[in-house]
Parts: C-alpha cells; sequence; structure tokens
C-alpha cells in the first residue's frame, strides 16, 4: 500500500493545494475527463484521493488516508479531541478564514462576550425562550461560549446562508466563518470584539490512527524532506 | 457474579434501603424530551447528553439524570410531603479517550418537604451517610444559600447582584463581573464611547445611525439595557473591603462548626448574612440529632460550584480519598430553584441525591 494523501476535490481549494505542492517540487494534476475524480503526482511516492474538504476529517478519523489537506476548522469541528487522531503538519498559508460571532449591527449595547451573555438573560425573561446563536460550528462554538462563560443561548443548525438568519428570525445572533467581513457587513452584522473563536486556514494534518508500514513512514519522510 | 450483575444487586439493595425508610419507588423514562432539559440546563447538556431524533417527538434525550422526570412526575401527582426512591440508568457522553463509563446505575432518593427544609437536607445527608457507612468515604458538604446571601449584601445595585447572582454556578464569569465591579478591571472603551454618544445625540439616533433594526431582539430591549448601562456606568464600584469579605466567604474551607463560627464572625459586619446563617445552624442541629458527627464535617463554601446549576441551598457529596481516580460515590443537594423553573413559578422546596452502585461495588471489592 502507498501513501494515501487527501486533497480537496475541486475549486479554489484545489488549485492552491496542488500550486503549494508544486511550489515544492511536487507536481499534481487532475487526469481524464473533467468529471472524473482521478489524479496522478510527480516527484513523490503518493495516491492522490479526492475528496470533498468537508469529508477529509473523516477520512483522516478512520485512518483510511495516511494525510490530508483540509481546513483547522473542519479538524477541530468534526473530530472529538482532534490533537490524539490528527498531527498537524504544516499550515499552508491559504484558505484563511476566522470563525467569529456576530450580532446586529444596531445591537450597540453589545460588543463583547460579557454584553453577549447579559443581552441573553435579559432576552429570555422578556421574550421567554434562549436567545438563538446560528451555527453549523456546533462543537467549537459551544466549547468557546462554555469557557467564556456565556448562558442563556441556544444553538441553532445553520448549514448555509446563516448571515440571513438573523433578518429571517430564525436567530438572534450567528457564529459563522469569515474571510473579509463584507457578507456580515451587506447583512447588517459586526462582530463581537472578543468573539474570535479560531483562526483557520488550510493545514497538512497527518493521520496518527491510520497504519503506517515501513514503506509509508519513508514515503512521508521523503516528502518531508521536500515539504521543509 | 458478573460485575454488570454485581453491580445490579448492589443497586436493589440501595433501592430496598430507601425504600425501607420509607420512600415511594418510582420510574422514568429512558427517552426523555430534549427541549425540558435543554431550556433546563442550557447547551451544555448537549456536550453531556446522548441526543437522538424521533420523527414524531422531536429530539429526545437519552436520561442523563432522573431528577428532572421525578420533579415533573411529582408535580403532575404527588401529595406533599413526599418521599421517593428510584434506580435505572443514566446515561453521560465523556470526552473522547476518558475511560468514565458512558452508563452507569444511579440509585436516588428525593425528598418534597415545605415545612422543615434543613430537617430534610439533614435527613437526606444522615441517610446517604448510612447507606454509604462500611466504605469509609469523605464527606463534604457545602451551602449555595450561603453564597447568593453574601452576594445579596454587596451594596451595590440590584442589577449587579442579579448578574453575580446567575453566575454563582460559573466561577470565571463570576470573577470577571466582580473584577469589574469593583474596578480591578476597566470598562469595555467601546462601551464608554457608545455611552458617550449616546448622553450627546440621545439613543434613537445612535441607534438609527448604527443600521437597520434586524431580528427579535427589538429596538426596545437595545434601549432598555443601554438605560441599565448607563445607570451602571454612573454606579460607585465596590468597595475593596467588600470584594475580600466575599472572596474570603467563597474560599472558607473548615469543619461545619469553624466555618459557622467566622461566618458568625463576617455577620457582625454583614447581618444581610444572618438568615443563611440561621438556616446553616438550623441544619447543624437537625444533622446532630439524626447522629451525624457535626464537629469532624467539612463545609466548602464552593462545593457544588461546578456541578449543577440548580443547587441552591445545602449541597453535599461522598468521595473515595483513596481513589482520587473514581467521581465521587454520592451527590446531592438542594434544589428549589430547578422546581421553581420547572413549574413555572410553583416552587416545591425539593432536596436529594444520587448514588453510584457501580463505584460502590468497586470499593467494597476493595476492601473485601
Amino acid at each position: 500500500m502507498t501513501l494515501k494523501l487527501g486533497v480537496p476535490s475541486k475549486g479554489r481549494l484545489m488549485e492552491k493545494t496542488f500550486d503549494w505542492f508544486a511550489g515544492r517540487g511536487v507536481t499534481m494534476r487532475r487526469t481524464g475527463s473533467d468529471r472524473e475524480y482521478a489524479a496522478e503526482v510527480e516527484g513523490a511516492d503518493l495516491d492522490l484521493v479526492l475528496l470533498s474538504a468537508g469529508e477529509i476529517p473523516r477520512e483522516l478519523q478512520a485512518g483510511r488516508i495516511h494525510l490530508g489537506v483540509t481546513g483547522s476548522d473542519l479538524v477541530r469541528e468534526r473530530i472529538p479531541a482532534w490533537e490524539a487522531v490528527v498531527k498537524a503538519m504544516q499550515p499552508m498559508g491559504f484558505g484563511y478564514a476566522d470563525l467569529i460571532i456576530a450580532v446586529p449591527a444596531f445591537w450597540v449595547d453589545v460588543n463583547t462576550l460579557e454584553d453577549l451573555d447579559a443581552a441573553a438573560a435579559d432576552f429570555r425573561r422578556s421574550h421567554g425562550h434562549r436567545l438563538r446563536i446560528a451555527t453549523k460550528y456546533h462543537r467549537l462554538v459551544r466549547e468557546f461560549l462554555r469557557d467564556a462563560g456565556v448562558a442563556d443561548y441556544q444553538l441553532v443548525d445553520s448549514q448555509g446562508a446563516t448571515e440571513g438568519t438573523v433578518k429571517n428570525l430564525t436567530a438572534e445572533a450567528v457564529a459563522d466563518i469569515t474571510s473579509t467581513g463584507e457578507t456580515l457587513r451587506a447583512n447588517h452584522l459586526k462582530l463581537l470584539s472578543d468573539g474570535l473563536i479560531h483562526r483557520s486556514q488550510a493545514v497538512l494534518f497527518k493521520s496518527r490512527v491510520a497504519e503506517w508500514s515501513d514503506a509509508d513512514r519513508a514515503a512521508l519522510e521523503q516528502l518531508s524532506d521536500r515539504l521543509r | 457474579m458478573s460485575d454488570k450483575l454485581a453491580v445490579r444487586a448492589e443497586a436493589e439493595r440501595l433501592f430496598a434501603f430507601f425504600k425501607a425508610g420509607g420512600a415511594e419507588p418510582v420510574d422514568a423514562d429512558l427517552l426523555q424530551p430534549a427541549g425540558t432539559l435543554l431550556d433546563l440546563y442550557g447547551e451544555d447538556i448537549r456536550a453531556r447528553a446522548y441526543v437522538t431524533q424521533d420523527p414524531d417527538a422531536g429530539e429526545m434525550m437519552l436520561r442523563p439524570d432522573f431528577t428532572v422526570p421525578v420533579v415533573q412526575t411529582h408535580m403532575r401527582e404527588g401529595g406533599e410531603p413526599a418521599r421517593y426512591t428510584y434506580m435505572g440508568e443514566v446515561f453521560r457522553k465523556q470526552q473522547s479517550g476518558s475511560d468514565r463509563a458512558r452508563e452507569y446505575l444511579q440509585v436516588g432518593y428525593e425528598v418534597f418537604d415545605r415545612e422543615n427544609p434543613e430537617t430534610a437536607d439533614a435527613e437526606v445527608f444522615a441517610l446517604f451517610a448510612e447507606a454509604l457507612s462500611p466504605l469509609g468515604l469523605r464527606a463534604a458538604t457545602g451551602d449555595i444559600g450561603v453564597l447568593k446571601a453574601a452576594v445579596g449584601c454587596l451594596s451595590t445595585t440590584e442589577r449587579r447582584k442579579a448578574a453575580l447572582m446567575r453566575h454563582i454556578w460559573r466561577p470565571r464569569r463570576f470573577r470577571a463581573l466582580l473584577d469589574r465591579f469593583t474596578g480591578r478591571v476597566a470598562t469595555d472603551p467601546l462601551r464608554l464611547a457608545t455611552l458617550a454618544m449616546v448622553a450627546q445625540d440621545g439613543a434613537e439616533a445612535v441607534l438609527e445611525r448604527a443600521g437597520p433594526r434586524i431580528g427579535q431582539r427589538s429596538a426596545g430591549d437595545v434601549l432598555r439595557r443601554l438605560n441599565a448601562l448607563a445607570e451602571d456606568a454612573a454606579a460607585p464600584a465596590i468597595g475593596r473591603a467588600e470584594a475580600e469579605v466575599l472572596d474570603t466567604i467563597l474560599s472558607l474551607r473548615e469543619t461545619l462548626p469553624n466555618a459557622r463560627n467566622q461566618l458568625r464572625d463576617i455577620a457582625v459586619d454583614l447581618p444581610g448574612l444572618t438568615p443563611a446563617l440561621e438556616r446553616m445552624e438550623r441544619r447543624m442541629e437537625a444533622l446532630a440529632q439524626a447522629g451525624v458527627d457535626v464537629a469532624g464535617l467539612p463545609f466548602e463554601a464552593s462545593f457544588g460550584r461546578t456541578t449543577m446549576e440548580y443547587y441552591d441551598g445545602f449541597v453535599f457529596g461522598f468521595l473515595a480519598e483513596a481513589r482520587p481516580d473514581l467521581p465521587p460515590v454520592a451527590t446531592g443537594g438542594r434544589y428549589d430553584a430547578l422546581t421553581r423553573v420547572l413549574g413555572r413559578g410553583a416552587e416545591i422546596p425539593a432536596v436529594g441525591g444520587v448514588i453510584r452502585p457501580g463505584l460502590v461495588q468497586i470499593l467494597r471489592e476493595g476492601l473485601a
């Protein structure tokens, strides 16, 4: 069995990943038709596995791939106690995105987590339910708010168009990924000054639970030399 | 006998012990509606309970504790006073890699009695002490009521006191609030800037400039809190001496009589403590009458602060000192606040606790 590397199967993440490896002497290329998910590598003893970036954490956790390129946010969200399961080998310097908490801009009384917590207490008293925060990052947001001692909120699941949930009255605040803040501003939302949950970027991860044969280790060592 | 059967036999023994004491046996569904539990405990319960989905009933949780269903049963059909006991599995998610049990038996005992809360506190503690006596456990006690009284004594605004009360069970946020109220930490500059703008242009104008009014939290909600913030900014800081007294109370770790004496000294300058102190003294008498060695009983004022949000009076635990790797063998306390939330205002004073027969069985094997 050769060393298996999971990479994003399409879009800018794939291109940037290919560029990053190319810059280090490892050439990756999609093969076959545009629609066929197959790829080849020159310059390293690797099997490429094309996957959706969201599935790469699961494959690393299952040990079906040895290495994988995906966002650090996804690994932290999807793998409990992630540090025991994967090792972050190299931050790759692209795919930057911040997981943040945002509230309506007209909440001039709310700038910090302390404010959010106090507003949530008032809100629960006057509206009869907990202040709802829309997100798809349940674990990261919950752990962050627990550590900060924020109470009287509830998370509601939102898998897309999260910034619109406040206007649609399905949430009072959001916790989502942003890179420039453009979408937030367009939806009349603002950041909390201490509401940065995680600064994410694409990272090359190594699975600690995959089966590592001597050949795999040797291949990894060779690859690591190139990536340095 | 396999371990599992031995644990069940131990549970049966404890269950019989509580029944013999006059408790009525009750049971509860394994699948509990998630809504009630989420409303009570907040999002954190999701990290601790197994959640599943029913097409008709919606989100359900595998019973994380008996307290909620037992209180609900009592509210529906119970007369007063009432004593209940139960035995069954509870389910708790554990941290990845943890070897703590994800499902285990609990045997519990709960008392609903309006007349004499301190006697009921003592009754539950003494019964647990008796049930666990052969194991040589270390007892721990505390009293969230004393902490609430101490916060109530602060000479500051009601809103600040309410904010501190709300976070008694979240020590870190409690500390952050206290540091700000005492002036040890400066007020957020953004807040000061907003308040200055509000003072200059009026709150309505500031709101207008900030953006459209979207979402369910209304402009009225924002304006009300702006008012509260302005009041808070004008309120004097909590004095250093007062904050030190609160710290002394929070860090009190003594035998029960010594703790009582120290609190008595403090109450000379802080008469607001007296009612809580009198409850503590009545409980000490009741404990002594129930045959508990009060003189040697440890008291830790902060005990129970990080466990369950709804313990709001007497709290206790029984711990295996020789086995620090084990969780507490038994825990319990008074949870009037929980009945108030579940009963939508209708409060039933309640005190109770649970024993983990699995741990009892491990310790018994160690003794044998």
